[in-house]
């Protein structure tokens, strides 16, 4: 790509004003970032449930809020470092004499895979299911775990 | 299969109550997705609100107006570190209008994998009643 200087010469374009601009934005997001704590990361579209991933040293913790499913409508898998949860919630069919004001809540099918960041041990994967709140903590791979390493000093 | 079982959920965005000002609590507060019925003899409320428990949830009802208020504690324990953030954790509130002739005594509540469920029986004399006609 060429970029035609005003009143110089042509330059080849690896800093090109697009390039300056990409630049910006990603310090104007760091900014933000600073100022607002960190942002909400915009999921693929039209995916169900939203998740929150944590870590600590020794586990991964994947949250979902999914209120009102039953525990055993929850299938939950791991294969390597992805975790799929699928499931459906249903809402039950009310008195047919029931006349609606607000209905909001939705009911539906839903199928997600997350991916970890490193490698679990996916024989110590526990899945708890409290107050509409579902929980998956992951432990991670013994070689995934920070190891503090000694200095030696001779 | 209906249409409506092969439907898929999409996620949502958690409303956040606008009217921020009337809040101190801090943090972010949502405003719960409710369906709310009505037959001759009750009006039911659901309320998804999950993440809350029953000792954290207040329902308040002055004259007509129901108000839902439930807390939410952080469930991330204090030396996690965020890997992926989707959704905020936060309180719910909401607050609505009912109708005449509520029997405010009989209201139960029961709070199931974070839905509340609230029924709201009317009073006797609002229950609608079809008077036979007789003839002759």
């Amino acid at each position: 790509m060429i970029i035609r200087r005003i009143g110089g010469r042509p330059t080849w374009g690896w800093r090109s004003p697009v390039g300056e601009l990409e630049t910006m934005r990603t310090y104007m997001d760091r900014l933000s970032e600073a100022l607002t704590g960190p942002l909400l990361r915009e999921p693929p579209a039209g995916v169900f449930p939203l998740m929150n991933v944590t870590e600590d040293r020794e586990n991964y913790y994947v949250r979902a809020e999914l209120p009102g499913i039953k525990a055993d409508e929850l299938n939950i898998s791991i294969t390597g470092n992805s975790l799929s949860v699928a499931g459906e919630r249903t809402i039950p069919a009310e008195n047919e004499k029931a006349r609606y004001h607000r209905r909001e809540r939705e009911a539906g099918k839903f199928s997600r895979v997350v991916s970890l960041p490193s490698q679990v041990d996916t024989s110590k994967v526990e899945a708890r299911y409290v107050d509409g709140v579902l929980t998956v903590v992951l432990s991670k791979a013994e070689e995934a775990k920070p190891k503090q390493i000694a200095v030696k000093t001779s | 299969m209906t249409e409506k079982e092969r439907k898929e959920l999409q996620a949502r965005e958690k409303a956040e109550v606008s009217a921020a000002a009337e809040l101190t609590r801090p943090g972010p507060t949502f405003t719960p997705a409710l369906d709310i019925f009505e037959t001759d003899e009750e009006i039911t409320v659901l309320a998804d609100m999950p993440g809350v428990k029953a000792k954290d949830l207040a329902i308040d009802l002055r004259e007509n107006t129901l108000t839902l208020s439930g807390d939410v504690e952080s469930p991330e324990g204090a030396n996690e570190e965020e890997v992926l953030r989707e959704y905020r954790t936060g309180n719910y509130y909401r607050q609505f209008i009912l109708s005449e002739g509520i029997d405010q005594s009989k209201i139960e509540a029961a709070l199931k994998d974070g839905v509340l469920r609230l029924r709201i029986p009317k009073f006797e004399t609002a229950v609608p009643r079809t008077i036979p006609v007789k003839t002759g």
